[in-house]
């Protein structure tokens, strides 16, 4: 339950960003409001139970201030989410000035991850700008002295036809905010008809800072009298200093002093790294005395971690009974009996996320409290880790949010913010800390490695009469507890319990593996091995029983049903079966559709050409991608055309959730290409885009079509959703094209030149 | 004394002429444009124009950029409406927006060179300039829209 709440003559907001006499609104769930006198920031018992989701004010002079709460990363969520405000206000868009949110539990959750920032705060929003244009009628009709039902708004003004009256939404802020404020019940939301902005979308509020170099991102946060620090970490996770010399460090220009960060009380979650620091009046001579820097490492016990031997080690454990996460029918049974049986073993490495801005975080810790600027996807977790590093309250740690330059996941664990703050406690003056690229490739909370094996018995008309699928990975909450070892249902749910086949047998294991690296999330997460591991698997079966993929493909998903999940933990992405019950027609819609706009079957695919298809349901969405693939003798692989359509629910912002799908083909295209971490005794191998690299220009595809379907089902994720389809997409067609099969990615041991 | 031009003024620079130039530009004058990225030349977020030639600005010491005229992204227009970065916002290429700099200063230096650069020219040219968020195929067409507007 939503209450909303006019706190316009109460201490409000920072900055002097609303004038006095503003509208001003907060809509926050659950319990009553207590402000007192304080700032946002001091947050307390009162507020823990208050979770407002946006601010709201409208100034005299009509300006409307909307707070965007969530980060921005490049997904435009801090534009598509304060449009949804303006909609329901019917504002104007070109009065609308945003401000970012610093990180505070009032804005209810803050961490932008999950593709579920408009699914999660759509209503919110709607609710924040339509109670704000309530009061606005309420204060037109009074003053007028007409019934409010009589009264309209018409862009930025409320209007009363029959007497020809108009008042602007400046000239009635005043007078609003002295009335009460609607219960939700009251509220009168447009309808779809009226809608200025949803489903037609917005280019960024950044746009024209971002092409002249005005955007400021965490690399770019300077405040008076700071100074640069560049941290040389321990190897190997977990690692210690055992000694430490400096000297020739020191003789650098510009070094002004090296400084020793603790190591990590297990287990690792989001505490700094430790190591050895080094500060400077700039960031190049904090690089350069790094390079001076003579430490004697205690690696500990990760040093025993071989990349190699590792993947073994999983494949090994994928071959026998692992844990049973869902069953139906009994697999076991059929398989006894013999027939055709197909089994793979499919695989995926660490990823790195190499957002192109690195690590970076300036702090200044004075009287006592902590002030942050940084480039994170979840400033409360920034708060929490601060206040435990540095031993002050929640409430005494301010996190400012900068633009992000790119995220994908990694900026939601604030390791390299607390390190910021740990430094400047210990200066007692504002340190910046800045990352190498190496640093970021690794030091990473990486994506996780993961070995998965599939077995089908195929029956007379090639369809599967038993399903085996077992998975091992370590898991993401490793980093919380290092004895974890079995995936949580929040991942394995990720494309793996909702295998979206219609199968009488059907068991689903997940193996255990223990963590040497951090694990984390990245961009749609443990949805881009199982997608790969299903979506190539069922392409393997198509051409083992002579079938069309895609006819396939539309065989298993078979007729439209809702998946039942009964006796099987499924999140479902934290949202409501109810809401977003899983609908096997909609991604056999996907999947036909993007048959028809690729032209599936009708292409002719000469020598080393091919088409390979894929569906998948992730952060609710359904999408599903052709790829076409073109290698030469030389063995290189171009990516002329993809086709990808996709049913996100509603679509508040087309334009963007475009973007977010072309992004995501070259996301993909990275992790198939090229993406791959390894390990030697512990120590990643890899540093930077030479033996890490990403796909460039001519590695992406050439031209990736999207096309979105008309829905009015509620909305669901667009940032990450695309990336798993493509991954397996592309692995299809290159068998298409070359006849050789993608089982383990990257594909640089493939053998194609 | 390194003396050097940066946007049209004259500069002159004291310090660790081993200091690359983006470093120089970034914590010693304040324009925060130019993006660290990789600090190797392996990713083109730190591009400038050093006497009208794309350079990577995070491996130019500051001893070759003596005497020079150095353009960063906020003198490529005064107005911030240089051809280039019409189109980039006409074809809505950034997504978060990091690389953008660098890659409309690449494409600026592309341009000047060649009046319509082909696909093949456009690749080869934007090349060394990645994009994490893959915004490369509005980067070529955004290219395409400026060579139109330029000539």
């Amino acid at each position: 339950m939503s209450e909303i709440e006019n706190v316009s003559r109460r201490r409000f907001l920072t900055g002097g960003m609303i004038a006095a006499g503003a509208l001003v609104l907060g809509v926050r769930y659950y319990g009553k409001l207590s402000w007192g006198d304080q700032l946002p920031h001091d947050t307390n018992a009162d507020h823990a139970t208050l979770h407002p989701n946006v601010y709201l004010g409208i100034e005299p002079d009509g300006t409307v201030w909307i707070v965007a709460s969530r980060s921005e990363m490049g997904t435009t969520s801090r534009t598509t989410l304060p449009l949804v405000v303006a909609d329901e206000l019917d504002a104007d868009w070109k009065r609308v000035k945003i401000e970012q949110a610093i990180g505070d539990k009032r804005y209810g959750d803050q961490n932008t991850d999950g593709s579920h920032s408009i699914r999660s705060f759509y209503d919110a929003m709607r609710e924040a700008g339509a109670t704000a244009r309530f009061m606005l009628i309420q204060a037109a009709a009074r003053e007028w002295g007409v019934p409010a039902t009589e009264c309209e708004t018409d862009l930025h003004a409320v209007v009363h036809r029959a007497t020809n009256r108009r008042a602007g939404y400046g000239d009635l802020a005043t007078a609003a905010a002295k009335l009460p404020v609607p219960k939700r019940e009251e509220l009168k939301l447009k309808p779809k008809s009226a809608w200025r902005y949803v489903g037609k979308g917005q280019v960024s509020y950044d746009l024209e800072a971002l092409v002249t170099g005005k955007a400021t991102y965490g690399m770019d946060a300077r405040v008076d009298g700071m100074v640069y620090a560049s941290v040389e970490h321990p190897p190997v996770l977990g690692g210690k200093v055992k000694t430490y010399e400096d000297k020739e460090a020191l003789k650098i220009a510009g070094v002004r002093q090296t400084v020793s960060i603790d190591p990590f009380q297990q287990a690792p979650a989001f505490q700094p790294l430790g190591g050895i620091a080094v500060i400077a009046d700039n960031t190049w001579a904090a690089f350069q005395g790094r390079k001076k820097l003579n430490i004697s490492w205690d690696n500990g016990t990760n040093e025993t971690y071989n990349s190699d031997a590792y993947k073994n080690e999983l494949r090994a454990t994928s071959h026998n009974p692992c844990k049973v996460v869902r069953s139906i029918g009994d697999a076991d049974a059929v398989f006894a009996k013999g027939g055709k049986i197909h089994e793979a073993d499919y695989y995926v490495p660490l990823l790195a996320h190499a957002s192109m801005e690195p690590m970076v975080a300036l702090a200044e810790f004075k009287e006592g409290k902590a002030t942050l600027w940084a480039p994170t996807q979840n400033p409360q977790a920034v708060q929490d880790i601060v206040s435990k590093e540095l031993g002050i309250p929640k409430e005494d740690v301010i996190c400012h949010v900068t633009l992000l330059g790119g995220g994908f996941g990694r900026k939601s664990k604030p390791d390299y913010v607390a390190e910021a703050a740990v430094l400047s406690k210990k200066m007692g003056r504002p340190v910046k800390v800045v990352w190498t690229r190496e640093d970021d490739i690794k030091f990473d909370y990486y994506n996780a490695v993961a070995s998965m094996y599939m077995k089908a018995s195929l029956g007379a008309n090639g369809k599967p009469t038993a399903w085996l699928q077992r998975s091992v990975f370590p898991p993401i909450p490793s980093i919380f507890d290092v004895n974890t070892v079995y995936g949580d249902p929040a991942h394995l749910q990720q494309g793996w319990t909702d295998i979206p086949y219609d199968l009488s047998n059907l068991r689903i294991e997940n193996g255990p593996a223990k963590a040497h690296v951090r694990i984390g999330w990245l961009r749609s997460v443990a949805n881009i091995y199982h997608a790969f591991a299903i979506q190539c698997f069922t392409d393997e079966l198509a051409h083992a029983t002579g079938r069309d993929p895609l006819d396939y493909v539309l065989d298993l998903i078979g007729n439209p049903r809702t998946i039942d999940f009964k006796g099987v933990e499924y999140p479902n992405y934290g949202a409501s079966m109810e809401v977003y019950p899983w609908e096997t027609g909609r991604l056999r819609r996907v999947t036909e559709m993007v048959a028809e706009k690729s032209g599936w079957g009708k292409r002719k695919h000469g020598k080393g050409t091919g088409v390979g298809i894929a569906a998948h349901r992730s952060f609710l969405t359904y999408v599903a991608t052709v790829v076409a693939v073109e290698v030469n003798d030389q063995g290189e692989v171009r990516i002329p055309r993809v086709d990808t359509v996709l049913d996100a629910g509603l679509v508040v912002n087309p334009e963007a959730t475009r973007a977010q799908f072309e992004g995501a083909a070259v996301f993909g295209a990275s992790v198939v290409r090229s993406g791959e971490i390894t390990a030697t005794k512990g120590a990643i191998d890899q540093s930077n885009f030479q033996d890490y690299p990403v796909a460039r220009i001519g590695e992406a595809p050439y031209q990736t079509n999207v096309y979105i379907v008309d829905s009015d089902a509620p909305p669901a994720g667009v940032g990450e959703p695309g990336v798993p389809p493509f991954v397996a997409a592309f692995s299809n067609a290159i068998f298409a094209a070359t006849g050789k099969r993608v089982r383990d990615l990257p594909i640089t041991k493939l053998g194609l030149s | 004394m390194i003396q050097l031009k940066v946007n049209g003024i004259e500069q002159s620079f004291n310090g660790e002429p081993e200091m690359p130039l983006l470093w120089y530009l970034r914590d010693v004058l304040g324009l925060t444009g130019s993006k660290f990225g990789c600090g190797v030349g392996l990713c083109g977020a730190c591009t400038v124009h050093v006497n009208g030639q794309a350079t990577r600005s995070c491996v130019t010491p500051m001893r070759d950029a003596a005497g020079k005229e150095v353009t960063t992204i906020e003198g490529l227009d005064k107005n911030g409406l240089h051809p280039v970065q019409r189109a980039w916002m006409q074809i809505n290429v950034p997504q978060c927006g990091y690389c953008q700099v660098g890659q409309i200063m690449q494409a600026a230096a592309l341009l000047n060179s060649k009046k319509k650069p082909a696909d093949h020219e456009i690749d080869e040219a934007m090349s060394g300039n990645i994009c994490r968020c893959g915004t490369y195929q509005r980067i070529r067409a955004a290219i395409k829209a400026a060579a139109g507007e330029m000539t």
